[in-house]
């Protein structure tokens, strides 16, 4: 190995030498046979879904809540921009981010002209971003067992559009809404079959913080706000 | 907490005291864990089968640690196929190096850094600082530390040990802002400040909570998101991790992610999970041109050629075991003078800083277990204590406490010499209150904080016999009296 790698094969070396005397497994997983468990057996353990649609939308709901994620069910693509025009409206937006996709591209031409829009895709000012007042993206998923947003760097305009602005607004599609974390790992494997982007972030909730007297309060660093426009 | 004045048995011991007589500084730690056990009890039961899921990740755990050597080059080899670069490190020097040696050749003017205890192991940020680098801290808690110029309280929780009003005056003093009680404006100030710090920064350093071997990656578990900020803004990325935090696939993290979550803090899921594969890949827009992933050992190996204790490792620093220990929560986080606090920094630091020096640290635990039944992945805490005390004793007894045992055992063998010593145990009662406190004191070191117990006038033997006797006579009278009738 060359020396970027510093002291490779010492640390192996040390691991081999340490792994020699086995270990005892103190705690025998069920449904093992031999070795780890397989990540099919995770559902069984973990907080219960459900199977149907709609009793994943009303978990999903139901968490959203207690996460102050602020979803709201649009109709069409329509009344996303309506809903976008109303936050506008509400928080005196001046400049907004977005990046180009198509069903985004669908919600551009429907905000008010008097609204500045921040385009991503082809690089943008750091301190430009930070001034705008939200960022708009699309996601890869939806998780129903974690309240989760799902986005990654290739898919949802880069890293750092969906936790720069104070307000984060994502627009997604019903189907998008998977029903747990092994779901959503073994949709984005057969989506990108090995070359995933750089990265997948798993948003659950608006940023948020309890450091100063175990306090809750939003918006340490990343969004203040989270809005999830779900389309049908 | 580089620098002890004292060894660290006796620092311990002093801070140890002090904290445990600061009712002020212990009410803030109550509070600050008060809801903590009635959220995690209350999120865990939303789970199917606790039990199981435990068992699951302590079994992937062994998996993982067992075979290290072989998920460690399966992660070297997917990450470094993606444009990471990967560094291992025997000790902390080395790790240090690395980082100083890279910020200089790619003229690095200013860092961020995001939460990692590996950082404070190696005590980067003062060797970043004395090559000239400033590096700011931009998860809450640790930003607030950095200002008070002192170490992480808990591992978990930075800051947990102060109240607002601290806060509020630090900032006053610091940064000169206007003072307040309000938890949110406090927040508030340190988000300005900061968001500077992201855009200027050009290195962005960070931690990691796993590193995924199938598919070359690293995983970040926090609130705020500005972990998010730290490696998506600066155009280089360093990731400072240990050996140890391996799991073999990418699915695993769909058990470890809200397991972590709800003995951490009692939420089902953190606020932001990601997953880093390499730096900026073609096509996309924004991302750190390197991404350099430090493998950490620093001692770590030591622990894994422990089979008995080789477990230790399986931890995930949810910090469960510090919120429900009752000695953390009497002394305090600082008092333990180590990067891991509590009972699982109780149970490594011997391995990693020497079991001569840290042995102390076995020996304050009550063995009530809340450690060990809390713990996510089923690590055995407060059994390893006692592996530290049998291995310390086997190495060096302590000669004072041989001595002290051998004549307790004497005296315990001669039931003579007993009632003598008992029979004189009432007048040194008596005679105590006279140098009680005082450096003539016997028992000094426990009647310091607490009362000593009296001997009474009559002993238990004494008490017993008279008892029987009595009964005896009761009951040889009333034979008597059943003959007369």
């Amino acid at each position: 190995m060359n020396a970027n790698s510093g002291d490779r094969n010492a640390v192996l070396g040390r691991i081999r030498e340490a792994l020699r005397e086995e270990a005892p497994l103190k705690h025998p997983a069920e449904r093992s046979a031999g070795g780890a468990p397989t990540t099919a057996h995770f559902r069984e353990w973990l907080p219960p879904v459900g199977s149907r649609i709609d009793e994943r939308l009303e978990l999903f709901t139901r968490l959203s809540q207690t996460l102050r994620s602020e979803l709201t069910l649009c109709e069409n693509i329509a009344a996303a921009a309506a809903a976008v025009t109303e936050l506008a409206a509400q928080e005196n937006w001046k400049t907004i981010a977005l990046h180009k996709s198509d069903l985004l591209d669908g919600l551009r031409c429907l905000l008010p002209a008097s609204l500045n829009l921040l385009t991503v895709d082809e690089g943008y000012d750091k301190d430009a971003l930070e001034a705008c007042d939200a960022g708009i993206t699309q996601c890869e998923l939806l998780v129903a067992q974690t309240g989760s947003v799902c986005v990654t760097s290739s898919n949802d305009g880069g890293r750092v559009l969906s936790v720069l602005p104070p307000h984060h607004i994502v627009v997604a599609r019903r189907s998008q809404l998977v029903s747990d974390l092994t779901e959503a790992y073994a949709s984005l494997a057969s989506k990108y079959r090995g070359t995933y982007p750089s990265m997948i972030s798993f948003i659950t909730g608006p940023s948020r913080t309890g450091d100063i007297e175990r306090i809750l309060v939003l918006g340490a660093h990343g969004p203040k706000r989270l809005s999830i426009l779900l389309l049908p | 907490m580089t620098t002890l004045a004292e060894p660290p048995r006796h620092q311990f011991q002093l801070d140890a005291n002090r904290t445990a007589a600061d009712g002020d500084r212990r009410a803030a730690v109550r509070k600050a864990l008060h809801n903590y056990s009635s959220a995690r009890d209350k999120t865990g039961a939303t789970f199917n089968d606790w039990k199981s899921a435990r068992n699951a990740a302590s079994a992937i755990k062994h998996e993982a640690v067992n075979h290290l050597d072989r998920y460690l080059e399966e992660f070297e080899s997917k990450f470094t196929a993606r444009g990471g670069k990967v560094f291992w490190a025997s000790d902390s020097k080395q790790a240090r190096d690395y980082i100083i040696d890279l910020a200089k050749r790619k003229s690095v003017r200013a860092i961020v850094k995001s939460k990692a205890m590996t950082g404070e192991e190696i005590h980067l940020n003062q060797a970043l600082l004395e090559e000239g680098f400033g590096v700011v801290e931009s998860d809450l808690g640790e930003y607030i530390q950095q200002l008070k110029g002192e170490a992480p309280y808990h591992f978990v929780f930075p800051c947990m040990h102060l109240r607002r009003d601290e806060i509020s005056d630090l900032f006053h003093k610091e940064l000169g802002t206007a003072k307040t009680d309000s938890p949110e404006e406090l927040t508030m100030i340190a988000r300005r400040v900061l968001r500077r710090a992201y855009i200027d920064a050009d290195m962005g350093i960070s931690g990691g909570n796993f590193i995924v071997a199938e598919t070359g990656m690293i995983s970040i578990t926090e609130n705020e998101g500005n972990a998010r900020l730290t490696v998506g803004l600066p155009k280089i990325h360093v990731a400072l991790i240990g050996i140890e935090k391996v799991v073999p696939r990418l699915a695993d993290l769909a058990l470890f992610l809200p397991m972590l979550a709800t003995a951490g803090t009692g939420q089902h899921m953190t606020g932001y999970n990601s997953m880093y594969g390499g730096p900026r890949q073609p096509g996309e827009l924004d991302g750190p041109e390197e991404f350099h992933v430090i493998l950490l050992d620093n001692h770590r190996t030591r622990l894994l050629a422990d089979p008995e204790q080789r477990d230790a490792l399986h931890c995930i620093r949810c910090g469960a075991c510090l919120n429900v220990c009752p000695i953390f929560k009497n002394i305090g986080g600082h008092a333990y003078g180590t990067t891991y606090q509590g009972p699982i920094g109780s149970v490594i630091t011997p391995h990693f800083r020497g079991l001569e020096d840290w042995k102390h640290l076995s020996g304050a635990s009550s063995l009530c277990g809340a450690c060990t039944e809390t713990c996510p992945v089923g690590i055995d805490i407060h059994h390893h204590l006692l592996h530290n005390r049998r291995n310390a004793a086997a190495q060096k007894p302590a000669k004072g406490e041989q001595l002290l045992w051998k004549a307790f055992a004497f005296l315990m063998q001669r039931p003579a010499l007993y009632r003598l010593a008992s029979r004189f145990a009432p007048l040194g009662s008596l005679l105590h209150p006279l140098v009680s406190g005082s450096p003539l004191d016997p028992v000094r070191s426990w009647t310091s904080t607490r009362e000593f117990p009296h001997a009474p006038m009559r002993s238990f033997r004494d008490q017993f016999r008279e008892h029987q006797a009595a009964k005896k006579g009761v009951a040889s009278s009333g034979t008597q009296q059943g003959a007369k009738r």
